[in-house]
Formats: C-alpha cells, structure tokens, sequence
C-alpha cells in the first residue's frame, strides 16, 4: 500500500500537501494525523508544522482493470472492460468481438481468469475480507446457468421414469450449486456430489 | 507468450524481481519455464495445482489463437 508523510503549517495544509504530491482526490485516501502542529507565537516562535500520513485506499477497480488490461493485451485480445465494485462482489464485464476464445470449454478459460484475478485482487488487501469476483462476458454465466437448470430437469426427468441413478460429469462448486438448487425441490428426485475436487460429480437419485 | 506468464506470475508473487521466465521454442510447440523464488513457489503452484492449472489455461487460450502448442513448465 502506498503512503506518505506531509507536513504544512495547518493539518488541511498538509493534506492538501499530500493529495498533490499522490495526485488523488481526498476521498481515495485514510488520513492520520500524527501532529496538530502549533501556530506558535504571532506565527514565529516555537512554531511546529502540521504532520499527517496518507494513506491510498485500495481501489479494487483500478487494480483489476490495470491487470486484466495486461493480461489480454498479452493475450492478443481486444476488448472493453467494465468493472464494478458492490459491496462484497467485484463484477467484471468484457465486451468485444471473439469473446469465445475468452469463454473457452465450458468456460474453462473464463473461470481461470477469474481466478487469476481473484488471487491479484485478494493478495493486496490481506487485512480486509475476501472479495468474491465475478467475470463475464456475453452473459455466459446466465445463459450457461439457464443450459444446468434445463439439464438438471431433463436428467431427472430420467431418473425419475427409468428409476437409475444419473453421475454428471465434473463440475466446479459453483456450477454444482446450480444443479443442486434446480433440484432442491423435486418430489422424486435426491441430489448429492461425490469425488474430490476438482472431479467432484454431482448424483441425481430417485427418491425412496 | 512469454510476457504473460511473466506478467501473471509477477502479479502473483511477493518477490516480483525473482521471477525468470525462458522460453524454448521449436516447430510447433513452445517450452515456457517458470522460475520463482523458493518461498513463491506455493504462489505460483497453488493448492492442488489449482492456480498452475490456471495459468496453462489461460496460455492455451493465448495460444491457440496463434496455432501453437504451449507448455508451461515451472522449476
């Protein structure tokens, strides 16, 4: 994190000061006074300047941009990135042509970047809580959200009639959830996940 | 495709400096090796090979645009 001492003849002077040197406006830094300072004696003797440190905040968002920009610059792909900070969740939109190869199997590229990101985001604030980041592009995730419900119902639909245990193939957490919620609460079918990560499975059974 | 493994790998690290990164290159494919300093090495690897496994997919992707075969290597 990066901070700087300053000091000016009143407090609001030296943050002034500072503000200038970091070339931020107020409201990005935490401002610590360390010294009031004293005006002194018709402003000559024993006067003392006014010490404050500040401190930059944290902006998630310049940070994921700067990475992300990096990253599919290096990447060869060319696209706009749109990033917004709510509360707990940073949300990540790309926007740009050939965003399939972002994509990649089932996502896989997608869900790496993500990652990446994640780890970039969360390594720079180790005292403050996690930061969950989503990133998207062309709405996958809704749409691939939309394809697990719909094949959460058709295979239970299966189970349910030919009365056979249904193993999915290897989802991640968060994909698994999905299915698991589709079927939460289906009179005829149970669902559970078995396996380690990252080969957890989800099992669609019929009710007893 | 060098530049970012080397980009990743010093946004991932505490000893950015540390990081090497080389590349070999041949016909069709491409050897990248990754060096990072020893107590990084858990940066970089991950859990289970979680955050290795995402640093080939993303150079994949990078990859498979250019027609190449990539191998990330870290020693």
């Amino acid at each position: 994190m990066k901070s700087i001492e300053m000091a000016g003849r009143t407090v609001d002077e030296a943050v002034e000061n500072g503000l200038k040197v970091l070339r931020v406006t107020k409201d990005k830094v935490s401002i610590e006074v360390i010294d009031k300072g004293n005006k002194g004696i018709l402003g000559l003797l024993g006067s003392k300047p006014a010490k404050v440190i500040l401190t930059v905040k944290e902006d998630y968002e310049v940070i994921a941009k700067k990475f992300l920009r990096e990253l599919l610059d290096k990447m060869g792909i060319k696209c706009e990135i749109h990033v917004k900070d709510e509360d707990d969740i940073l949300k990540v939109n790309l926007v740009g042509p050939k965003m399939g190869i972002l994509i990649g199997h089932r996502g896989e590229t997608l869900d790496a970047i993500q990652y990446l990101l994640s780890l970039v985001i969360n390594k720079s604030n180790e005292e403050n809580a996690y930061k969950r980041v989503v990133i998207d592009t062309e709405n996958y995730r809704q749409k691939r959200e939309e394809t697990l419900v719909r094949l959460a119902n058709r295979l239970a639909y299966k189970v349910k009639r030919y009365n056979k245990s249904i193993t999915l193939e290897p989802m991640n957490p968060y994909e698994r959830r999905i299915i698991h919620s589709a079927l939460q609460n289906n009179p005829y079918v149970v669902t559970h996940s078995e396996g380690e990560e990252p080969f957890r499975k989800v099992v669609i059974e019929a009710k007893r | 495709m060098k530049e970012l493994v080397e980009l990743i790998a010093k946004s991932l690290v505490d000893n950015p400096d540390a990081v090497k990164v080389s590349e070999i290159s041949g016909e069709q494919s491409v050897i990248i090796e990754l060096r990072v300093a020893p107590e990084d090495m858990g940066k970089v690897i991950g859990k289970q090979g979680r955050i290795a496994k995402a640093i080939r997919t993303v150079v994949k992707a990078a990859a498979t645009k250019q027609n190449k075969r990539v191998v990330v290597e870290i020693i």
